[in-house]
């Protein structure tokens, strides 16, 4: 695989690194020359292009016409956009990654045909709130491809789903649980299993039904 | 006129000075706390600080209601993600997006912002000067 990596910070260097390690053909792009300079010396003169990623001009010589894919990983997440859409618009780059800082800019950047993005402010928001058991709704994993997403629900003191069987549930569309947890044994969960307090459900439910699933677990 | 203006450098100011005196409803983002000592002392608009690719900030400065955005900004790419933030997500009528770099212009316009490139100004008067000499 062919991939441009823009911006060699720790992000980009370590990306670029892994990626290398895999075997895969990889071009980053750096704009600062000390940090550039730096780069080649670690990884050799063909893994690195000095310039600015959002320029057409650095663009063309990185060759992303021919890229699987273009990673935008600067700690900018103007540029990250700005760089994906050039390599969208120009060069019909069928696949870009955006690494993004505001979690509230992950709507703007799906509407805007980024295809990917990353968030590592908002990985570590989900990370905290698994670790806090008493958060009764986490999104672990969007695929966002196909409108789905994997969520973690915790039966709650006040869980109005405490003492009911599965089957009884009124679950929205698209909605299915598919892991039962109970003191840290895993089953797979039928009509008939009835949920304690304490427990918790990996399920998969669509991204229309997520907000009423959320509802759902509210206290009443 | 509801007009947003992002950036107070020297074109920022002016701008939302001229504005300011024409009756219109301004309001200026920067960064940098001192940028808006460039404002006339007369200006009666309002001033925010902070990024201007910030939802939060963008809200504080009224661009639900805003007629108009002009994102003034040193850099580029701020001002292209604010001009779609304005334009996709609150419906601004007018957006008005200077772009430094002239190929970015070009991929931007053709994407349908409304821009200004100082450079492709600059350098067609100063040729159009050198043709008159």
């Amino acid at each position: 695989m062919y991939v441009v990596v823009i911006g060699g910070g720790k992000v980009g260097y370590y990306l670029a690194k892994a990626l290398l390690e895999e075997r895969h053909e990889v071009l980053l792009v750096e704009r600062d020359f000390k940090r550039a300079k730096r780069i080649a010396e670690d990884f050799g003169q063909g893994v690195v292009l000095r310039g600015d990623g959002a320029e057409t001009a650095t663009l063309e010589r990185a060759g992303v016409g021919r890229a699987d894919v273009v990673c935008a990983v600067t700690g900018e997440d103007e540029d990250n956009l700005i760089v994906s859409q050039v390599a969208k618009r120009h060069f019909n780059v069928t696949r870009t990654i955006a690494r993004i800082n505001n979690p509230k800019n992950e709507e703007i950047f799906i509407r805007l045909g980024i295809d990917v993005t990353v968030s590592a402010t908002q990985f570590i928001i989900s990370l905290i709130e698994q670790e806090i058991p008493t958060t009764p709704f986490v999104n672990l994993l969007t695929l966002r491809s196909i409108g789905m997403e994997i969520v973690d629900l915790y039966m709650s003191d006040d869980c109005p789903w405490v003492g009911k069987r599965i089957g009884d549930l009124p679950l929205p569309p698209d909605t299915v649980l598919s892991l039962h947890i109970r003191d840290g044994v895993r089953t797979f969960p039928t009509n008939d299993t009835q949920l304690l307090r304490g427990d918790r459900l990996i399920g998969l439910t669509s991204l229309d039904s997520e907000a009423a699933l959320h509802q759902m677990l509210q206290p009443v | 006129m509801r007009v947003v203006i992002l950036g107070c450098g020297r074109v920022g100011a002016r701008l939302a000075g001229m504005l300011d005196d024409g009756g219109h409803q301004v309001s200026v983002i920067d960064e940098n706390l001192e940028a808006f000592e460039r404002l006339p002392t007369r200006f009666a608009g309002l001033v925010v600080l902070g990024n201007g690719i910030d939802f939060d900030i963008l809200t504080q400065a009224g661009i639900e209601k805003a007629d108009a955005l002009c994102a003034l900004s040193n850099f580029d790419n701020t001002n292209i993600m604010a001009s779609q933030i304005a334009r996709e997500v609150f419906h601004v009528p007018r957006v008005i997006t200077r772009i430094y770099d002239p190929e970015r212009q070009d991929t931007f316009r053709q994407l349908g912002l409304e821009t200004v490139c100082p450079t492709r100004v600059g350098v067609a008067q100063i040729e159009a000067l050198l043709d008159a000499g």
